[in-house]
């Protein structure tokens, strides 16, 4: 009976990763572009679009401007190392729809993709870029610095320049796409139609060209994988619980470090004389590094202030902290590396010294 | 039979779809800091979590440049279940208690966590069931939170 019940089960499975004709059914089936947009997207680009932390989707110009195949490359890869993480996960239906939610919040004709490679010169388009481009776009295409966070400061502009050097924004733009952008310019940004400013069509071509490019250069964005890094930095301390956490908080100090706080790891679990004492989290900050981390990325506060871990575990004393380095890759944030590299030199030198 | 239902376990587990986690999880709740901060100390509650510690992540924030130094991070966990995991797993000690980081952003406020399951996946099957769960604990909190702007 369960046997059979559990054959029901499968062909009922079987059936839903069918393709057929388009019922009632399927449709009913299909992913909700709009649910998945809230999961995944409206956090950074808002809830109907406009922008914020992430770019604005819903502006005319952006909708008309962009083809299916970008959104959905772009979905795919992200930008590595500026903010817009990748959905390599997401299934191609789940792509589908989200692109299609996107494009309810302007109805008409978008670019049609081609892979037609526009005919430029790049040494001309070059000079041109440097005259034109460089001052938002960076003189390496990098883009605009913040890497399009901006959460709570002040912001004078509704995005940060995009970086043109990017292997995912390269992935994901045609030669044709990125004309456009620059023929025609993007309403409610600061990217101006270059016609409209006097250059010629083949002008525009040659900067396609110089922008096409930065292909054969290595992306300096690109973060690596986290498969590389260990969880955690951790050493064995020849010391007692006790003495461990005095030496941690010392050279905390001697780092110009505060000492914000020190509790067991069951604090706040369990009454205090039931909470096991041999599980000690320093918790300690220097408020200028702080500061450089949350101007850069404030999300980055999920992990401050800074802790290191003293925890007797089958006799032996171990001294833990987060790999910051690991960290890196959740936060697809290159300009968080050289601080994510900073942190973990300064946790490495805080816990030998502490198990010296 | 058992080898049977193993068999037909395992084909549905391979047919049915890979649900999809991003490494951070974050969500956006029009709702103000203030409300925001107590609803989801309710939601964590809700989900059957203790709040071990709010956090304030804000110090001189503004005078940084920051419009608001509404920025906390709410600590939780299930008090046997962090003393079971931390005790079996200790490399998992670093990372626990689980959090979300919560701050204003402008009218909105954000929230902000990390899929445990992303960042420490192994090839234990009993970690990874507990990673599972915390991940997708996370994400149904997230969502309530979400869903307070329908």
């Amino acid at each position: 009976m369960r046997i059979v019940l559990l054959f029901g089960l499968l062909a009922a499975v079987l059936a839903g990763c069918q393709e057929g004709p388009a019922s009632a059914d399927k449709a009913a089936a299909r992913p909700d572009g709009a649910r998945l947009y809230t999961q995944h997207c409206a956090a950074c680009h808002g809830d109907e679009g406009d922008g914020g932390v992430g770019v604005p989707l819903n502006l005319p110009d952006f909708q008309y401007g962009v083809s299916d195949r970008f959104l959905k490359e772009t979905i795919r890869h992200g930008r590595p190392g500026r903010v817009m993480p990748a959905f390599p996960t997401l299934s191609d239906a789940e792509v589908d729809a989200l692109v299609r939610h996107l494009r309810t919040w302007a109805p008409g004709q978008p670019l049609t993709p081609t892979d037609e490679t526009i005919e430029g010169d790049p040494r001309r388009g070059k000079a041109l870029y440097d005259k034109h481009c460089v001052s938002c776009h960076g003189a390496q295409g990098e883009g605009g610095e913040g890497t399009g966070v901006t959460f709570s400061r002040p912001r004078d502009l509704p995005i940060i320049a995009p970086a043109l050097n990017n292997s995912g924004f390269l992935a994901a733009a045609s030669d044709k796409l990125i004309k456009a952008a620059l023929m025609n310019g993007r309403e409610g940004t600061p990217m101006p139609s270059f016609r409209k400013q006097g250059l010629s069509e083949q002008q525009i071509d040659d900067i396609v060209s110089y922008v096409r490019s930065f292909e054969q250069q290595p992306d300096p964005t690109a973060v690596g994988s986290a498969d590389d890094e260990p969880l955690t930095i951790s050493r064995e301390s020849p010391h007692s619980v006790e003495e461990t956490v005095a030496a941690v908080k010392r050279a905390a100090v001697g780092r110009n470090f505060r000492i914000i706080r020190t509790q067991t790891l069951e604090d706040g679990f369990f009454p205090e004389a039931e909470q096991n004492p041999d599980q000690v989290i320093v918790h300690f900050c220097n408020f200028d590094f702080l500061n450089r981390a949350l101007a850069i990325d404030p999300r980055v506060g999920l992990f401050l202030p800074c802790r290191v871990t003293v925890a007797k575990h089958e006799g032996k004393v171990e001294v833990t902290a987060i790999n910051p380095k690991r960290l890196a890759y959740l936060f697809n944030n290159a300009e968080l590396n050289r601080l994510c590299e900073e942190m973990a030199q300064t946790y490495n030198a805080i816990i030998d010294e502490a198990t010296f | 039979m058992m080898k049977r239902l193993t068999l037909l376990f395992s084909l549905l587990m391979l047919l049915t779809p890979a649900y999809s986690v991003d490494r951070l999880l974050m969500a956006r709740t029009e709702q103000a800091f203030p409300e925001a901060m107590l609803k989801l100390q309710e939601t964590i509650k809700k989900h059957g979590y203790t709040v071990s510690r709010v956090q304030r992540v804000d110090i001189g924030l503004t005078q940084f440049g920051y419009e608001t130094d509404k920025y906390r991070v709410v600590f939780f966990g299930k008090a046997e279940e962090i003393r079971r995991m931390s005790s079996e797993y200790p490399q998992l000690i670093p990372y626990l208690p689980l959090k979300i980081a919560i701050f204003a952003e402008e009218e909105d406020t954000l929230m902000v966590s990390f899929s445990p399951l992303q960042l420490m996946e192994t090839d234990e099957p009993e970690l990874n069931s507990v990673l599972e769960n915390w991940t997708a604990d996370l994400q149904a909190m997230l969502a309530d939170m979400r869903n307070d702007n329908e």
